[in-house]
């Protein structure tokens, strides 16, 4: 499944690493005001862009222009539109954008007005991805969102009176949310009509305050087989609605909503992360020798601050890496490319057919679309997906 | 050691000589009286002494237990007079008791050594009457009269009524500072009586332990009865008449030193160069081959197994390590006995016989300890004999291989147990031995507020975590001992497991039919908790034939999937899988039911083994 790195799309993800508040159930690599002393966003914008330049050194003979840019955080949109476009104008001076470019940013449903969402698609911003969580209060409580559910009606407006694709993202199997809970969420998602949504199941992580307060028994967890019910009903609800399934946590309205840069994850492509924490990978690519380095993943200094000390001493922000060969390579591109509806080829599985043989059996496999050469998850299958490829990729 | 030519081994008097053992409770100061004795007769210079100097393995010392005996010869003057005095070590645990009374069968005389905070236990009981059955004499002692919890004057009282003598007659010890060691060992001189035997008559002398060396092949330990042995003579087993060679024959004094010879009423050791102790037995007469004894010592008996039970390797590749490690604990363990034995559910392992439930333990942790493995244990078994309706009888020492059809009677080994409580608990005891089918007999009172209880009780009853209950339920202060007494008819029935259909042949028991109910129900509940959810519901039964008595489901897994992978997940995502996966591999299947080895552990192990592991309190 290793494709040349001409075939290869290439894409850019920038992580902001800010937040106005930290929410107990997220582990991400951001941090609220609080939280980054030495850290200013002036500062992190200029590491930033000073990644890139070393980026692009790290990469000659490769004229790859970027098909997607993706926002994520944090909260992008705790910087201020000029700064998210000053980045995007990086990302285009150091590799070019490609005519149809795809640029996502997320978005915090408080944190955007007309005018900004505006000014970013004037920049060459498409889509938005509005971190809406839920529509009940209790749920949102539990997960400390502070927007209002009348808020994400507002941003949704306003972004697509700005020309922008919408996304919405939910949360489910919340402490405390019952399953009418989440239908009232998806009910409210689907009559605000947006191009795409993320549906993902609370994972309650050790590290986190919601963490704790399992530890400690003021929350309880949501029973798996609860969360699996949650999930039927989302892609039920969904599919009514006329959104088709394209991984197992995305739907999107038409074939062309789907977002691009995500694909790009689950489909092995190249793509460079910048920002602190932020991962990137280039698949494997000739050398001018002739021989051929092997894939490579690397991932940046965690801290903002650490982050930006690197970069202002002319250093690379890396922490560490990885090559990737042979059974990883495939454990990998297995494990990502399965989660899509279009699937993997099932000659890529060599020598597993038996185990085929038994997902399809079992209810996790698509039976007709393997026998026409193509394994893809069934309904069943994508909450099973794990399952499927432990059985697959060894 | 001094040199008197009056006690050199080979040429002492009978009348010089003394041969004695001490009785004792597990953690009441064997060792350390020992230990003290050895340094006291300058057998061991104080700065050379290892703590617990008699006990050898690891093992031994971690548990505070001695499970092989040894006999060291020690001088002591008493009136001007030099005497060799052997202390033969001996087992306390009630695995043991035949090699025991191996032990008392070689002396004269024993020390009872009673915990002067703890009084007398059941098991000491239970050796006091062997060493006054083969006519012992007992000097009574009371050991760690230093510690403030001891009660010195209510246990002399206690010990006195119980061997009839005057309370002045108990002796006050501490093996720890010392205190009254000397005047013990005068004792042993002036009340044990000398050994007596027919110097001029055929050598006969008695195997009371067999121990296997790496270096020299079997140490035999040996009391002269009869005639001597010398060096480089030619010597006979009377149980199986073979022939070996004496290369070496010495005294223990503690390290061994080859002697002259060994003449009526010593005790010493013997090399012969057999590799293995099933070729030196424990309680066999050796005599010399040029002039052969024409009766034997008596006493002698095979070993046999009373509690069975399968040993497999966690990791199936390892089956070969594990037949050369039994190999290997076989040759200094008589009575361990195995034979390959291959489980649907577990692969190919060993069913093992043993003593008892000590025995099981301390083998499997020498396997672990000394050869590395990973090992599953079946839970323990007794054997049953079972008559069927054609008249055919079949002997069970593996539950799953209880005969179907019809059967017309099952026969199980009975034991005659006594327990040893403070008054307040009779109560108690009774309740626990009545769940445990067991039949009262007599009762005794030791003392005002100690009673001895008396039990015929199923073995296996008393193999399930018996003396945990009697431990706990007393509050540590029953205890227990047993010996076989013969078998009995009961109405058992074997009980399957069956996951998803298929029996599981490792989790098939043996219980009796009011019992089935309650276990199937246990073994369910613990299994269901214990597997993971699989792709496929699992129903989980417990069955009598086909007879479905209890039942449990293990739902179907409905979600196994990370719902978030993006980027920066990746790497984590893909390490987590292999993880997963690595965990798989360790995995038994049942059909195709995946079980993890710690559920077989885990189910396998009742509340805890059943047996005094001889930990210290």
């Amino acid at each position: 499944m290793t494709t040349a790195v001409g075939a290869r799309d290439f894409g850019v993800y920038v992580h902001v690493p800010f937040c106005s508040v930290r929410c107990g159930y997220c582990d991400f690599n951001t941090y609220a005001p609080g939280e980054v002393e030495g850290a200013t966003r002036e500062g992190y914008v200029e590491a930033a862009l000073r990644e890139m330049d070393l980026a692009r050194a790290a990469m000659p003979g490769d004229a790859r222009a970027a098909r997607t840019v993706f926002f994520g955080g944090g909260t992008p949109t705790m910087l201020d539109s000029s700064a998210l476009i000053a980045l995007l104008d990086g990302v285009r001076g150091t590799w070019g954008l490609s005519a149809d470019a795809e640029v996502t940013t997320e978005a915090n449903p408080d944190s955007v007005t007309k005018e900004s969402l505006r000014a970013l698609a004037r920049a060459g911003f498409t889509r938005v991805s509005l971190g809406m969580q839920s529509a009940v209060p209790h749920v949102l409580r539990t997960l400390d969102r502070t927007h209002k559910p009348a808020n994400v009606e507002r941003a949704v407006l306003a972004a697509r009176d700005a020309g922008l694709k919408v996304s919405l993202d939910l949360i489910y199997g919340t402490p405390g949310e019952s399953l009418e809970d989440w239908r009232t969420s998806l009910e409210a998602v689907i009559a605000l009509e947006p191009d795409h949504v993320s549906a993902y199941a609370l994972v309650i992580e050790p590290g986190t305050r919601m963490g704790a307060q399992l530890r400690r028994g003021e929350v309880a967890p949501t029973d798996p087989d609860v969360q699996a019910d949650m999930y039927e009903l989302a892609d039920t609800l969904l599919s009514e609605a006329g959104y088709s399934w394209y991984e197992v946590s995305n739907w999107a309205r038409e074939p062309g909503d789907r977002c691009r840069h995500n694909m790009a994850y689950w489909r092995s492509q190249d793509w460079w992360g910048i920002g602190p924490g932020a991962h990137s990978y280039l698949g494997p690519h000739p050398l001018p020798d002739g021989g051929e380095a092997p894939a490579r993943r690397w991932w940046n200094v965690k801290h903002p601050r650490a982050y930006a000390a690197r970069l202002a001493a002319g250093e690379s922000p890396e922490a560490e890496g990885e090559e990737l060969a042979g059974d990883d390579l495939r454990l990998e591109q297995v494990m990502l490319r399965l989660r899509l509806s279009e699937g993997i080829p099932a000659d890529s599985v060599e020598g597993r057919a038996e185990a085929v043989a038994k997902l399809i059996a079992d209810g996790v496999l698509d039976g007709p679309a393997a026998v026409r050469g193509t394994l893809r998850l069934t309904r069943r299958g994508r909450l099973l997906a794990d399952l499927a490829v432990r059985a697959l990729a060894f | 050691m001094s040199a008197d030519p009056r006690i050199e081994p080979a040429s002492t008097q009978p009348a010089l000589i003394r041969n004695f053992c001490i009785i004792a409770h597990i953690d009441h100061g064997k060792s350390t009286l020992a230990d003290r004795m050895l340094q006291l007769t300058g057998v061991v210079e104080p700065r050379q002494m290892k703590a617990q100097y008699l006990d050898r393995m690891d093992i031994e010392r971690e548990r505070g237990i001695t499970i092989k005996s040894q006999a060291v010869r020690m001088p002591w003057e008493v009136d001007g007079e030099p005497h060799a005095l052997n202390m033969i070590d001996t087992p306390g645990h009630v695995d043991f008791t035949y090699e025991v009374s191996r032990s008392l069968a070689a002396c004269e005389g024993a020390i009872l050594l009673v915990d002067a905070a703890q009084g007398i236990e059941a098991q000491t009981l239970a050796n006091l009457y062997l060493a006054m059955e083969n006519d012992l004499t007992i000097i009574p002692v009371l050991n760690k009269i230093d510690l403030p919890s001891a009660d010195p004057d209510r246990y002399a009282a206690e010990l006195a009524q119980l061997i009839g003598c005057d309370v002045e007659d108990v002796l006050r010890v501490s093996g720890k500072t010392g205190a009254g060691v000397p005047e013990l060992l005068d004792r042993v001189v002036r009340d044990i009586p000398a050994p007596v035997g027919d110097a001029s008559a055929p050598t006969r002398a008695m195997i009371f332990d067999s121990v296997y060396d790496t270096y020299r092949g079997v140490v035999t330990y040996v009391r002269v009865v009869d005639g001597s042995l010398k060096p480089r003579e030619k010597i006979a087993m009377m149980s199986t008449l073979a022939t070996h060679d004496l290369l070496e024959i010495g005294v223990i004094s503690p390290e061994p030193k080859p002697t002259k010879g060994l003449g009526v009423g010593e005790v010493g050791y013997l090399i012969t160069g057999v590799k293995d102790v099933r070729q030196s037995k424990v309680g066999d007469t050796v005599t010399a081959a040029a002039r052969r004894a024409e009766e034997s010592l008596g006493g002698y008996r095979d070993p046999k197994p009373m509690v069975y039970s399968g040993l497999f390797p966690l990791d199936g590749s390892d089956f070969p390590i594990l037949r050369d490690a039994l190999d290997k604990l076989q040759l200094n363990d008589a009575s361990l006995v195995y034979e390959p034995e291959s489980s649907v559910a577990l692969g190919f392992g060993f069913r093992c016989g043993y003593l008892g439930l000590l025995h099981l333990e301390i083998v499997r942790d020498r396997l672990e300890r000394e050869f590395g493995l990973d090992l599953i244990s079946t839970a323990p078994n007794v054997v049953y004999e079972v008559e069927m309706e054609d008249g055919k009888v079949h002997t069970v020492t593996n539950p799953s291989e209880f005969p179907g059809g019809k059967v017309a009677a099952v026969r199980e080994p009975v034991v005659k147990a006594s327990i040893l409580v403070p008054s307040e608990f009779i109560g108690t005891v009774m309740e626990l031995c009545q769940e445990r089918r067991g039949v009262m007999g007599t009762m005794n009172y030791l003392s005002e507020t100690r009673v001895e209880m008396h039990y015929t009780l199923p073995l296996a009853e008393v193999v399930f975590d018996f003396f945990d209950q009697l431990k706990s339920r007393t509050r540590g202060y029953g205890s227990l001992d047993y010996e076989p007494a013969g078998d009995q008819v009961a109405d058992l029935v074997k009980v399957d497991i069956l996951l998803q259909g298929e029996q599981v042949d490792a989790f098939s028991a043996v219980v009796h039919k009011d019992k089935a109910y309650a276990y199937g129900l246990s073994m369910v509940g613990k299994l269901k908790d214990l597997i993971d959810r699989q792709q496929f519901e699992v129903p989980v039964q417990a069955a009598i034939g086909s007879r479905i008595i209890a039942r449990e489901t293990i739902r179907a897994i409905r979600k196994d999937v990370l719902a978030k992978c993006y980027g920066g997940d990746i790497s984590r995502k893909r390490k987590l899988l292999e993880k997963q996966k690595a965990g798989k591999k360790r995995m038994k299947n049942i059909g195709s039911v995946e079980v993890p080895p710690e559920a077989f552990i885990a189910a396998l192990s009742t509340s805890d083994d059943g047996s005094d592991k001889g930990k210290k309190k």
